[in-house]
């Protein structure tokens, strides 16, 4: 089963790797806020995830590790 | 198994780029080909003026400072004093296209073995979104409120066909950076880039179609359609010198 991890205090929510999630699993938690003050991503159903890794591939902070 | 993490050549300073720039990705997929071709021992990366003025403190191979658009005469510089060192440098449209302009063409016209990364958002990120040479007809910025008008402003400069007119250069490539399968694309031509200074082949630019959503006045996403929208057909993708394919023919 692929699994994500966010270094969610370095999220600046920019919601691209949302629009990347073939899967349409990523959204922005936009009740919570980081430490830089953003909303940041957060995963929905982990065990959906297939581990294609385009979230991490369009993301421009390099926060999400995927693991398969 | 860790499928996609963060690669070694990049340190752990948090990126100061606004959300959803995609310096970031570019930042990434350099320090992949790095780290790909076990260079980061002998690697010098020339930071330019610009949004990636700072790209000193997020590459973990020694980096040096340039004069606003200098960087491939510095480059020229320390891969002549020191052939066995993997010299790139990291430079916006402000920085190459610009003020670097001299530097860039001479440097690509006597075949200098470095690599160049050009980031083309075709504006001026770093000091408030003023008009670049590389900004389109139309496109509406801080100095042009009312779109570039090119009676007023000339047309805009487009580096890989200007360069390719060249004997020169040994590859350039416009690549862009707004999808999934682009990124990929850009990667390949990124590790390519690094290849052949590896292998002495000479200069290679590699153009980075890339956002500002800050200045374009957009959301991120809204941004990468621009791109497709807009930049695309005007900038189009490919490769404009490969002078290893044209050996093999």
């Amino acid at each position: 089963m692929a699994k994500l991890t966010f270094k969610t205090d370095l999220c600046k929510g920019c919601g691209l790797c949302v629009d990347a999630c073939p899967k349409h699993l990523l959204v922005i938690a936009k009740d919570k806020i980081n430490q830089k003050g953003h909303s940041p991503v957060e995963i929905t159903d982990q065990s959906q995830c297939i581990g294609c890794a385009f979230c991490a591939t369009m993301c421009p902070d390099c926060i999400i590790t995927v693991e398969r | 198994m860790i499928v996609f993490e963060k690669p070694k050549s990049l340190t752990d300073a948090p990126l100061h780029y606004c959300p959803g720039c995609t310096h970031g990705i570019v930042h990434r997929l350099v320090a992949q080909a790095i780290d790909e071709l076990g260079i980061e021992g002998r690697t010098i990366g020339i930071a330019p003026v610009g949004c990636s003025v700072m790209a000193y403190d997020y590459f973990a191979c020694d980096m040096v400072e340039a004069s606003h658009g200098r960087a491939p005469a510095v480059a020229t510089g320390i891969k002549r004093a020191d052939p066995s060192k993997i010299v790139f440098t990291y430079q916006g449209d402000g920085d190459l296209a610009s003020i670097g302009t001299a530097e860039t063409v001479h440097s690509a016209t006597r075949n200098e073995n470095i690599t160049v990364i050009f980031i083309n958002n075709a504006i001026y990120g770093m000091t408030g979104g003023q008009m670049a040479p590389t900004s389109l007809p139309g496109q509406v910025t801080q100095t042009s409120p009312y779109g570039r008008d090119p009676k007023l402003c000339g047309y805009p400069v487009k580096v890989c066909e200007m360069l390719a007119q060249l004997e020169g250069p040994e590859y350039l490539e416009r690549v862009a950076v707004n999808n999934v399968k682009n990124i990929k694309k850009a990667q390949a031509a990124i590790k390519k880039a690094f290849e052949n200074q590896i292998n002495n082949k000479g200069f290679s630019l590699v153009e980075v179609i890339s956002s500002c959503p800050t200045n374009w006045g957009m959301t991120p996403q809204e941004a990468l359609k621009w791109i497709d929208d807009n930049m695309i057909p005007y900038y189009p993708l490919g490769v404009y010198k490969d002078r290893s394919n044209e050996e093999e023919k």
